[in-house]
């Protein structure tokens, strides 16, 4: 029975992860932890070996997959570069249609604008669409700071809410949770103290919970996957119709969204919906898809607000080598395929955006600074992300780029030193091989029948921790070449 | 016809993998192709490009190009060094590349798709299971270049490696400043490479295999790590 009344403060703290946040630690610290728990890194790897490979399968029967990706970043492209008058043509369409717009700067203005017009309406309660946007700005802890009860009615958003964790996956923010675990939280949370873990039971419980949250609500908030410029329209696509009951039940809806969201031209929206369904859930099709266009009278939401959220995305649009991570139409195919991600989940990036578009995205939008700077170096570059990527961003050299950026900003280590020794002795032959001989003359005490016996501290323990090092031979490759030269 | 090659055997395995290096040569001058190795060569910059020095790796780019502009092809026998060169001299240099990038050949590439020999007359005798690197594989697209080479060798017994295009968790500094991740996911290419039943894992990188070899032998496990041009110069 969920008997609680609305505005209870039926939700704990919130405690693990997001109170680790508080002071965030670098990727290869958190991994540490990930790495430790053998239960998640199954699950994730049981979840994103199922995705991917439904993916594939569906991408395979599309014969202009790849032209699909091209127009598709063609026309992010244009948006980005044109963000300026496709913005104030959204903002007039939306004004047009009845609706109201309003642009915040950062998290905070974001933030303040919701709580104002979740006031205005004399609510303590609010339903929400699975949005990143809003994950990202923190909404839901300012809401209730604001003493607002947000309530999640994604089912996985809604376990994450439960348990007062973070995602740990754009699109399947739940990964790392399994059946028991789930029932454990519901038992305790929507007071059933006999749910077992059958999937249907589990389901019934959540949809009882939410159906009286969707009937009671009068403010919703959602995030956006797409908004045309042209018609105003807002459109957010979803699998289970929790989203659809926020768009259409209550009487205000609050749209929070990137600025990087909108798209020129409603028909763009023909490129987009064959992408991502299949980028994301390997679908053809995504079960529910939600469009609107201001209000209308006597039908859904008779007031309507669209929150345009910039929180450093002018200065990523700045940097024409960054910029491309504005494309992301957040599929999550990256994160499926990428190895690092395989083995950590997503807590380890310390922000919405896991995997490999999280390790672009996020410094960006931080500025490189503090544990941020961190994450463009959590790949081994191996570009499985780029091959899957349907708006083509070439995330490996984004990466790059962001290394250069957070070398540039900090004071240089023993690894940047090193590397800046070496980059000047490889730029003479001469400074090369007297390099190469240092390294055979050094290399004595520490090595035994042509392998290294003894790693001392810094980058050589690290690699010695779990893998055996060969010792330089007694002959280089050029040392050979000359004596085979001198012989003929 | 090209039948003169400049061979860039690449900082590593000049230094640590002589072996390769002289495999390289053995091949191709099996061929009949005249091999002439500038000894001003150092290293292609890959490390410092992809650790975020640009400055550096510019500095070896111009360097590299200076030394190999003179000749027809350049050859080299590891995926990712042909990467750094092919695809991102030019961004270093800013277009001025003088046409090395797209004369700058990793050995399989070059022998199936500019010269058109998969057989080139060795033997080997053992099961091999072959490991695409993700370079050679993601950025320079060899497809099946090393496998079409394998499959011609005598004696050799190819086998399926499970899951083979994953990384195997080398990736340059990665490697040491993820010691955690990379470790985890070279546990994973290891399992693979046990379960493919091998006695030799063999790619077209000598740093992927320093890695995957440096794995296996810390786990005591008997296979052998061995360079596409080490099996095709037997």
């Amino acid at each position: 029975m969920v008997g609680r009344k609305p505005g209870d403060s039926w939700l704990k703290p919130v405690t693990g992860a997001a109170a680790r946040d508080a002071r965030p630690e670098s990727f290869p610290q958190a991994a540490v932890a990930a790495l430790a728990n053998p239960r998640v890194r199954a699950n994730i790897r049981h979840a994103t070996t199922s995705i991917r490979s439904k993916r594939a399968a569906v991408v395979a029967e599309v014969p202009d997959w790849d032209l699909l990706r091209i127009a598709a970043a063609a026309i992010k492209d244009e948006t980005l570069t044109s963000l300026d008058a496709v913005l104030v043509e959204l903002e007039s369409s939306v004004k047009a249609a009845g609706g109201t717009v309003h642009w915040a700067r950062d998290a905070a203005e974001a933030n303040e604008i919701v709580i104002g017009l979740v006031r205005a309406e004399g609510v303590d309660e609010v339903v929400k669409v699975k949005s990143l946007a809003t994950d990202e700005i923190r909404l839901n802890e300012a809401l209730e700071g604001a003493g607002i009860q947000p309530i999640e009615t994604d089912l996985a958003e809604m376990i994450i809410q439960f348990a007062g964790e973070r995602p740990s996956h754009l699109l399947v923010p739940a990964i790392h949770k399994n059946r028991a675990e789930i029932r454990d939280l519901f038992r305790d949370r929507l007071g059933l103290p006999h749910l077992s873990e059958d999937p249907a039971e589990l389901a019934e419980a959540a949809r009882l919970h939410l159906r009286e949250a969707f009937l009671r609500a009068r403010v919703a908030i959602s995030g956006a996957n797409f908004a045309a410029a042209d018609t105003g329209t807002i459109c957010v696509v979803e699998s289970e119709g929790n989203g659809r009951m926020c768009t259409t039940l209550p009487e205000v809806l609050i749209t929070v969204m990137g600025i990087e969201k909108a798209i020129p031209r409603f028909r763009d929206l023909e490129v987009f919906m064959q992408l991502l369904p299949r980028s994301a859930t390997g679908e053809r099709m995504n079960p529910y898809t939600s469009m609107w266009t201001g209000v209308r009278q006597g039908d859904g939401p008779q007031t309507f607000h669209l929150v345009l959220l910039d929180a450093g995305r002018t200065r990523v649009l700045a940097d024409p080598a960054g910029r491309p991570a504005l494309r992301c139409i957040r599929c999550s195919a990256c994160i499926n395929v990428c190895p690092v991600y395989r083995q950590t989940g997503g807590h380890a990036y310390h922000s919405p955006y896991a995997g490999p578009i999280g390790a672009i995205l996020e410094p960006q939008l931080a500025r490189e600074k503090g544990a941020v700077a961190s994450l463009p170096f959590a790949s081994s570059l191996c570009g499985a992300c780029y091959d899957v990527c349907p708006v083509l961003i070439d995330i490996p050299s984004i990466l790059i780029h962001e290394r250069a950026k957070v070398v540039a900003r900090e004071r240089a280590g023993v690894e940047g030193r090193s590397l800046k020794l070496l980059g000047r002795a490889f730029a003479t032959r001469a400074g090369y091989e007297r390099a190469q001989r240092l390294g055979r003359s050094f290399q004595r005490p520490v090595t035994r029948d042509g392998w290294v016996t003894h790693f001392p501290p810094g980058p050589l323990a690290a690699w010695g921790r779990s893998r055996d090092l060969p010792a330089l031979p007694a002959q280089t490759f050029r040392e050979w070449w000359e004596s085979r030269d001198d012989r003929a | 016809m090209i039948d003169r090659v400049a061979l860039f055997v690449t900082c590593l395995a000049d230094t640590l993998f002589p072996d390769v290096g002289k495999a390289t040569v053995t091949v191709l001058e099996r061929l009949g192709i005249e091999v002439v190795f500038p000894l001003e060569q150092t290293c292609c910059g890959q490390m410092h490009g992809n650790s975020g020095y640009p400055g550096e790796a510019a500095v070896l780019a111009r360097r590299f190009v200076e030394i190999f502009e003179e000749f027809d092809a350049v050859v080299t026998p590891s995926g990712s060094c042909a990467a750094q060169v092919r695809k991102h001299f030019p961004e270093l240099l800013d277009g001025d590349d003088r046409g090395v990038a797209e004369r700058t050949w990793e050995l399989s590439q070059f022998l199936t798709g500019v010269i058109g020999i998969e057989d080139v007359g060795s033997t080997f005798e053992g099961t091999v299971a072959y490991h695409p690197t993700c370079h050679s594989l993601r950025l320079l697209r060899v497809e099946d270049a090393p496998l079409r080479l394998l499959r011609a060798v005598r004696g050799l017994e190819l086998v399926d490696l499970p899951d083979a295009g994953e990384c195997c968790g080398f990736g340059g500094t990665f490697a040491v400043k993820n010691a955690d991740v990379s470790s985890a996911m070279l546990d994973e290419k290891i399992a693979a490479i046990t379960a493919s039943g091998a006695d030799a894992v063999c790619a077209c990188d000598s740093s992927c295999l320093m890695h995957i070899g440096g794995g296996l032998r810390r786990r005591g496990l008997p296979v052998r790590p061995v360079h596409l041009a080490e099996i095709l110069a037997w």
